[in-house]
């Protein structure tokens, strides 16, 4: 089964992906295809993949998570009152990413014990966290001595041998363990279950409630890392960053073959479908297409993506 | 022997309705024991008692000698009692091997041992008696009955000792459930004590030992199959003689008003012919995919016509869209009234209004009173029970729900009535009831088509009654000529035609 949702779920969109690499190519051969820029496209799409990691197991299991962007934000300020406070960069990266975790486990109550529907009840944390994370920050950006943190998302690692950014490498690490869990974990194959079909999960004994808690904070701990990264690259902490990028994770895993109707996606899909959206902004900015083109570019994208999806299901 | 489940004295009230009223029970091993009742019977309150989805006011159950207490279907499924339930409960997105293991996959440290899984699963299959289905395949891509059998396979991979099968062929044509009750004799083989739920009597004939009818929350009968009549069945499920049941309202058949010529659709039906004409109740019988929903829903122009022509008022045409349908006087009544039919959170007055409110309106103003008078006259006319017309259509029950449905047609004034399946799922008062509408509508020279799966119906109320079998349709026969088998026999293919 694995085999063939994950071989369905990923040739659309890597073809896709494909084409848009063949398409700048083409348009503007000496920068595009560079390994400095291949470089800068993955840096880039770090933050909005390892976001997308954990939307994906949400996703699959028949949520949706609005609030990444906020979680992003308030880690980041998180992380960097931390650093002021003068604790090590490590400390404050995991209190980065805890805070995430928090968030999510918070998500997940609210829709597991209020009852409230996944849509509205991280609607409404988007903007709890949002406040929060300004509260928090004084509603102005927060500067710190931000240590070793920004080495995680430099073009160029000190290491030679590393060629990506470290922050590029916890991406692909996280790809290959979200992947874990979903194919050959309990955890996994129960978020594809409760996505699927909540009432046969139900049936089976399948404690939902415990499950859909544990995704949803996986997810937060996801968007926590995320913003830890962000930090890295801002060396600020920001909480009006990321407004708005929820919607950039969701068109990811989206993209890559996720149903928002649950039971269907892959962590391969959303890594594909964040490189397509990283190489388009990438390809039209060193294109010289203005902005608002590409708004519409990808708008369009996302749209034909899932009517292609859709045809796809039909034919079967 | 001992019996392998014993319940006594269970009972079970929701508020003031009694549900289930002091039931006793017995359930040997390798016996196939149907329960058999009308909807609200308590059929399905006491499967989920059995399965731990409810918990009993009083009685006892136990299990193998011990006392039987579930408070989860988690903890009725370790104890080894599993469900088979009535609308497949299977993650359509995962593969067999996935749902056959469901809830118990073999694990170390929560990763799954896929190997383990795997030969599990197969080794079921094959107990089954089904080692062909594949177990990689996604389920949805599997045939209605190969998932049924998956399902099974799920419910005894825990070493059940009991199986509950709730309405299992519902879904599936004969010869899948010919295939189920293969199925069902080798688990009886190995032992396993079956409950077996089902108001088609024909099939509680063909597989079960003994049955228990239940009416009203209570046991109106027990005995076993092969020594009981079916008739006297029928009648501890009902609790009057069969006679009552099908009102006769004396009416008479006259010109032709539909004529219909070797339509076909896309896949079904293929080239039918039919002929229904001003007075006449005709019935139009078939088991479950045989595509009697589908002509129904070409004639009112729900999907496309492929070829063929229908004449109303005498005139030929082909495809027209339900709105024109409706101007030419038909009414169509779906089979499904919660998701295809009614708009379960408007008003009763809305529900029936829907279909011309400008009956009601001025220029789009509508008129508040004249809609509830025209309203609460239809609902008498129907015998809708309910506590106000502006109250919601979902704190009706099924049967006032349907009549709902029903009041609309009239409220339409349709000529020509396209009903399918009108008394799916509703208790048998409501059932007599809506007989005796569709009487008295053929007696003021409507006409209609009457689509059923249950064949004694048709056989009660219907003037002639035509076939469908993959599609084809018969020839129309003069329903006191006929009777449930040779209906069954023509349906499934296996009788002669005429």
């Amino acid at each position: 089964m694995k085999k063939y949702v994950s071989i369905a779920n990923f040739f659309g969109p890597f073809i896709g992906l494909l084409v848009i690499i063949a398409v700048f190519t083409i348009v503007n051969p000496e920068h595009f295809l560079t390994p400095y820029n291949l470089k800068t496209v993955a840096t880039q799409s770090a933050v909005v993949g390892i976001a997308a990691l954990g939307m994906t197991i949400i996703i699959i299991a028949g949520g949706i998570d609005l609030s990444v962007g906020s979680v992003i934000a308030l880690s980041t300020v998180v992380t960097a009152l931390l650093l002021k406070g003068g604790f090590t960069p490590a400390a404050a990266g995991l209190a980065g990413i805890l805070s995430g975790g928090i968030c999510g486990l918070l998500n997940g109550q609210i829709i597991v014990r209020l009852r409230v529907v996944p849509f509205i009840a991280t609607l409404g944390t988007l903007g709890i966290f949002r406040g929060l994370a300004k509260g928090l920050a004084g509603s102005q950006k927060i500067d710190a001595p931000p240590g070793w943190l920004p080495e995680l998302l430099t073009k160029s690692p000190s290491a030679e041998w590393m060629v990506f950014s470290p922050g590029v490498w916890l991406m692909f690490i996280l790809a290959v363990i979200a992947g874990l869990i979903l194919s050959r974990t309990i955890l996994g194959r129960y978020a594809y279950a409760i996505g699927s079909n909540e009432q046969a999960a139900r049936v089976c004994g399948i404690r939902v409630e415990f499950n859909k808690t544990v995704i949803y904070t996986l997810g937060g701990f996801a968007a926590g890392l995320a913003g830890v990264l962000e930090f890295s690259r801002l060396t600020v902490g920001d909480p009006t960053v990321a407004m708005g990028s929820e919607l950039d994770v969701i068109a990811a895993v989206v993209i890559g073959g996720g149903s928002l109707s649950g039971g269907e996606g892959s962590v391969l899909g959303t890594i594909v479908g964040t490189f397509i959206m990283a190489f388009l902004r990438n390809g039209c900015n060193l294109s010289g297409v203005p902005n608002f083109v590409q708004e519409i570019i990808i708008g369009g994208i996302i749209v034909v993506a899932v009517a292609l999806d859709r045809l796809r299901g039909h034919n079967t | 022997m001992n019996p392998v489940l014993r319940l006594a004295g269970i009972s079970k009230s929701f508020g003031l309705t009694k549900a289930l009223d002091g039931i006793d029970l017995e359930l040997f091993p390798g016996e196939v024991h149907a329960l058999i009742g009308e909807n609200g019977a308590g059929k399905s309150t006491l499967m989920k008692i059995l399965s731990g989805v409810l918990l009993p006011d009083s009685g006892k159950m136990d299990l193998c000698g011990r006392t039987y207490c579930p408070d989860s279907p988690l903890s009725a499924r370790t104890s080894g009692v599993s469900m088979v339930f009535q609308e497949l409960t299977l993650a359509p997105h995962l593969s067999a091997v996935d749902n056959i293991l469901l809830g118990a996959e073999p694990n170390q440290f929560g990763f799954i041992n896929s190997k383990i899984a795997k030969s599990k699963a197969s080794e079921v299959l094959l107990r089954l008696g089904h080692p062909e289905i594949s177990l990689s395949a996604t389920v949805k891509n599997l045939s209605p009955a190969n998932r049924q059998i998956v399902e099974i396979a799920r419910a005894i991979i825990c070493r059940a000792k009991v199986l509950v099968f709730d309405e299992p062929t519902s879904s599936l044509d004969k010869a899948d459930a010919d295939k189920l009750f293969e199925v069902i004799k080798t688990l009886k083989k190995e032992g396993i004590g079956i409950f077996y739920i089902s108001h088609f009597l024909e099939e509680v004939r063909r597989v079960a030992d003994r049955f228990t009818a239940l009416r009203d929350g209570r046991i109106a009968g027990r005995g076993n199959v092969a020594e009981t009549a079916a008739g006297r069945m029928i009648e501890m499920m009902v609790g009057r003689k069969i006679a009552e049941l099908f009102p006769v309202v004396p009416h008479s058949i006259r010109e032709p008003v539909l004529e219909i010529n070797s339509i076909s659709g896309q896949k079904l039906p293929s080239g039918a012919n039919l002929v229904l004409h001003r007075g006449e109740i005709l019935g139009i019988a078939g088991l479950v995919g045989a595509g009697k929903t589908e002509f129904l829903r070409l004639i009112f122009g729900l999907d496309r016509i492929r070829s063929g022509k229908i004449k109303v008022m005498a005139v030929f045409g082909g495809y027209k869209p339900p709105v024109q349908r409706i101007r030419e006087g038909m009414g169509f009544l779906s089979e499904d009234r919660q998701t295809q039919g009614l708009a379960l959170n408007m008003s009763i007055t809305d529900n029936i209004t829907m279909i011309s409110l400008n009956k009601t309106a001025f220029m789009g103003w509508l008129f508040k009173n004249r809609r509830r008078k025209l309203v609460s006259e239809l609902a008498e006319r129907t015998g809708v029970r309910h506590t106000g017309t502006e109250n919601p259509v979902m704190s009706l029950s099924g049967g006032n729900q349907q009549k709902t449905a029903l009041a609309r047609l009239l409220y339409q004034e349709a000529d020509v009535f396209l009903l399918d399946e009108p008394t799916r799922g509703i208790d048998v008062a409501s059932k007599t009831a809506i007989y005796r509408i569709i009487g008295d509508l053929a007696a003021a020279g409507k006409s209609i088509i009457f689509v059923s799966s249950y064949f004694d119906e048709l056989i009660g109320i219907c003037d002639t009654i035509c076939v469908m079998h993959r599609g084809q349709i018969s020839q129309p026969q003069e329903s006191s000529k006929l009777s449930v088998e040779i209906l069954l026999a023509q349906a499934s293919g296996t009788g002669a035609g005429t």
